[in-house]
């Protein structure tokens, strides 16, 4: 792991410090600030502008967020007054079945991936080229995301959807069949775009990349760079994905995001680190704490497991400790980033027990 | 043996012969000490897939070698199998005497049934003639070599309905192994999915043949999870599935797969020898108990219309002598449970249908009253057990566990087929013609057993679950004009 200065690091704290000061500020003041934080302030009975000076603090004071308001509040209750009057965008997390959680947004996706952008290599995303996004479009953040990337970068994208929400019906209802050929479908309309036109980058899933790879030569096809995101990576998948799938011809670029945070970037260089991949959030504009499993107030030591939980820090939206469904690894700072990582990121089971297989 | 990891052997991926070695590994752990013995590379679903889009270049090098070199090459790898120092993976290597220490160390079975069951497997290599003679009803096995031929005057052709056999393994025991290996003399290569704590014999048989002079490409071992399982059976056009009820019912149906679940093998005692029932008691023994009473053809009831009582009592006070011995006595008889949880869920199934009534542990009383859960050093077993079951309805009535276990049942005659259901192996102690008459024509029967012959016994010739050489080959039509 490459070393990073202690400098850097209480830098990169401080500016988060100041940040958290500032969107405290702007969430909690009568004139720029949001119904369900100024509603909070009131009943709590105490004034996160005062007391609220540093991250530290913020752990120290919020408890963690149910999200369960995500689904019944009121969109105008998260609307900050700075925004009061513009219309906004809604979108819905992933894969989740019955009332979707819901979050509504301005701009922040946009500055997300403009500033994701800059981490792309241009010879993998050639700027001007097209590209191609296979996966879940619909009423998700990550569609118009893609589109802004591909736009800010000089590009158009072609789209091909994929409803997760449906395949999690047809799976839960036994229709194992019916989800294959769903997916065959998906591939489909996928391999008549690339047939037909040039497509430079790619963005899809594990699984899809990797029914796109059964098919075709995917750098035969000209794909030069994939970003591939949405459901979990471990090494050995990651691995077969580049060697295999990729022919170790193509760049790979894994994230970590959902609607809620944004995207996370991967730590380059995971290809000599037995391909165990680490995510770092876009801090200041969001943090990642890797928790214990019995207390989130409390971090687990570097190199162990624990829950992930999200603390986003927006104008548009402050959402403080949110527990995700996710299990990783607390990872040290490294050279790109001064803060902690997050790896080999999976679904958080409570009681992890292992699967006793069968005798026979 | 230590318990670094980093010392133990390690399992890689064999795809299509080429050794790889996988980020994502199980660990082995022995149930004597819980020290890691081995640990195995874990293939990932995908790469399953992607390797079976090669199965036809390995079916080709598999069959450019012909049937009589097949046949004389199984014949060596049987004395390599048996005898020689061979590779696991990356440099690690494994003599036989190791082999059988590390699947005792893993699997609980003693030495003495490791070395029982090797012989097994290496008898199916070594007279490979004798099972395709059984498999093939006579036909001479070179017509595979072109495909057409002639059979007692009839021309045949057949071809290949496989490009690979496809096994989803179980670990209990490895004499099960000897199911797949005339596979390779039948030309289809291999792609197996090891039992999670059984790696060790399908990579020292698939070692042998290759040192046999076997093509590598022939044989692919994929240790993977249940999605990794699916994907091969997805993709093999033919393959054997072991597994339990609920695994079995997933599949029923599918022409491609042949499921090999509980065996619920059976002793039927008939009218005409009933009165005569002590006769027989080496029978009920060895059906019951040997191997450990670990394998599918292992009886787990017994019918008889009378007597049933003192059966009961009389099998209970034999096998009340097997008493758990350490691993490498040679006089060991059952097993410990590599996983000390699996008794305990056995043995609580057992008493909780007990409980219920209308069924009783005979054998307690014929032990003096110790339990059936044992303990020798750390490892655990079951005592062997017999219950005594009023009613065929009883849950405990047909019901296998693995260890030494079986129900006594009183069953009028007439009534046993009604009430049996599908049962791998029956012996049917009967000369009533007219029973046997049923029996033979009966569709719930794989193998009849007719006479004082064991369930557990093996005849070669005779196929298993199945035949393998009519599941991996098709018998088409052929006409051929003189001088073409």
């Amino acid at each position: 792991m490459t070393a990073v200065s202690n400098d850097r690091i209480e830098a990169a704290q401080a500016a988060l410090d100041a940040h958290v000061r500032d969107i405290i500020a702007h969430h909690f003041s009568p004139e720029t600030g949001t119904p369900v934080w100024l509603d909070y302030a009131r009943s709590a009975g105490w004034d996160p502008r005062e007391e609220v000076r540093s991250f530290s603090d913020l752990i120290e004071r919020f408890d963690n967020f149910d999200g369960e308001r995500l689904r019944t509040d009121a969109h105008e209750m998260w609307i900050p007054r700075a925004y009061a009057g513009r219309p906004f965008t809604i979108f819905e997390t992933g894969g989740s079945t019955g009332m979707p959680k819901q979050r509504i947004g301005w701009d922040d996706y946009k500055l997300d991936y403009e500033e994701f952008s800059e981490l792309l290599d241009d010879e993998a995303f050639p700027p001007g080229g097209y590209w191609l996004m296979v996966g879940p479009t619909g009423p998700r953040r990550l569609r118009l995301a893609i589109e802004h990337l591909a736009n800010h970068r000089g590009s158009s994208c072609y789209f091909v959807d994929l409803d997760p929400r449906w395949v999690k019906k047809l799976i839960s209802s036994g229709q194992g069949d019916q989800a294959k050929a769903y997916m065959r479908h998906v591939v489909d309309q996928a391999l008549s775009i690339l047939k037909h036109r040039k497509v430079d980058a790619l963005f899809t899933t594990p699984r899809l990349l990797e029914a796109l790879g059964d098919e075709i030569s995917i750098p035969d096809a000209g794909i030069k760079g994939v970003f591939c995101g949405g459901t979990e990576m471990d090494p050995q998948n990651v691995r077969f994905l580049c060697e295999e799938i990729l022919e170790g011809q193509v760049g790979f670029v894994p994230t970590y995001g959902n609607t809620l945070m944004g995207l996370a970037c991967h730590k380059k260089g995971f290809e000599n680190e037995n391909y165990s991949i680490t995510y770092y959030a876009p801090q200041p504009r969001a943090v990642l704490r890797v928790t214990d499993p019995e207390d989130s107030r409390k971090l687990v030591d570097h190199g162990e497991w624990g829950r992930v939980e999200l603390t986003t820090l927006t104008h548009e939206f402050f959402l403080p400790r949110f527990l995700e469904r996710d299990a990783a690894k607390r990872i040290a700072p490294c050279e790109d980033f001064a803060w902690d990582g997050v790896a080999e990121v999976k679904p958080y089971a409570k009681n992890e027990e292992k699967i006793v297989e069968g005798v026979y | 043996m230590s318990s670094a990891a980093s010392d133990v052997p390690h399992f890689p991926v064999l795809r299509a012969g080429k050794e790889y070695s996988s980020l994502d590994r199980v660990e082995l752990t022995s149930h004597r000490d819980g020290s890691v013995v081995a640990s195995v590379s874990q293939a990932n679903a995908g790469l399953v897939r992607r390797d079976m889009r090669k199965l036809d270049q390995n079916a080709q090098r598999l069959r450019a070698m012909p049937m009589a070199e097949r046949i004389e090459r199984c014949r060596e790898a049987a004395r390599i199998f048996l005898e020689d120092e061979l590779p696991i993976g990356e440099g690690a290597t494994q003599t036989a005497d190791d082999y059988v220490a590390q699947l005792s160390s893993t699997s609980g079975l003693p030495h003495v049934m490791v070395r029982a069951n090797m012989e097994k497997c290496a008898f199916v290599l070594a007279e490979m003639t004798t099972i395709l003679r059984g498999l093939m009803r006579g036909m001479d096995p070179g017509v595979l070599d072109q495909g057409f031929g002639d059979h007692d005057g009839v021309p045949v052709w057949y071809t290949p309905s496989a490009r690979a056999l496809g096994a989803v393994l179980p670990s209990n025991s490895p004499g099960v192994h000897s199911l797949w290996i005339p596979s390779i003399a039948l030309g289809v290569p291999l792609a197996l999915k090891p039992g999670r704590e059984e790696p060790w014999t399908p990579m020292r048989i698939a070692r042998a043949m290759m040192a046999a002079g076997f093509p590598a490409e022939a044989f692919s071992l994929y240790p993977t999870d249940h999605e990794g399982a699916g994907t091969l059976l997805e993709c093999c056009d033919r393959s054997l599935l072991f597994g339990d009820a609920r695994v079995a019912e997933k599949y029923a149906g599918d022409p491609r797969i042949e499921i090999h679940g509980p065996g619920r093998s059976k002793v039927l005692v008939g009218d005409d020898v009933a009165d005569d029932w002590e006769q027989f008691m080496d029978v009920y023994v060895d059906s019951v108990a040997r191997n450990g009473g670990r394998s599918c053809i292992n009886a787990s009831a017994i019918y008889i219309p009378r007597h049933g009582e003192a059966l009961a009592e009389a099998l209970a006070e034999r096998l009340a002598r097997i008493e758990p011995r350490p691993h490498d006595d040679p006089d060991a008889q059952i097993a410990a449970f590599a996983n000390p949880a699996f008794a305990d869920m056995m043995s609580g199934a057992i008493d909780a249908g007990i409980e219920q009534g209308g069924a009783r542990d005979v054998t307690m009383a014929a032990r003096g009253g110790s339990a059936r859960r044992a303990e020798l050093g750390c490892s655990v077993y079951l005592r062997p057990t017999v219950v005594r079951c009023d009613s065929m309805e009883h849950p405990l009535a047909n019901t296998e566990y693995m260890f030494p276990f079986t129900s006594v049942v009183e069953v009028p005659q007439e009534r046993m087929l009604e009430v049996m259901g599908p049962s791998l192996v029956v012996s049917a102690l009967t000369r009533d013609s007219g029973f046997l008459q049923s029996l033979t024509t009966s569709p719930l029967i794989s193998r009849l057993n007719v006479g004082p012959v064991p369930t557990s016994k093996v005849e070669w010739d005779q196929p298993h679950e199945g035949n393998l050489f009519e599941f991996l080959h098709e018998r088409r039509a052929l006409q051929r004009a003189a001088g073409w």
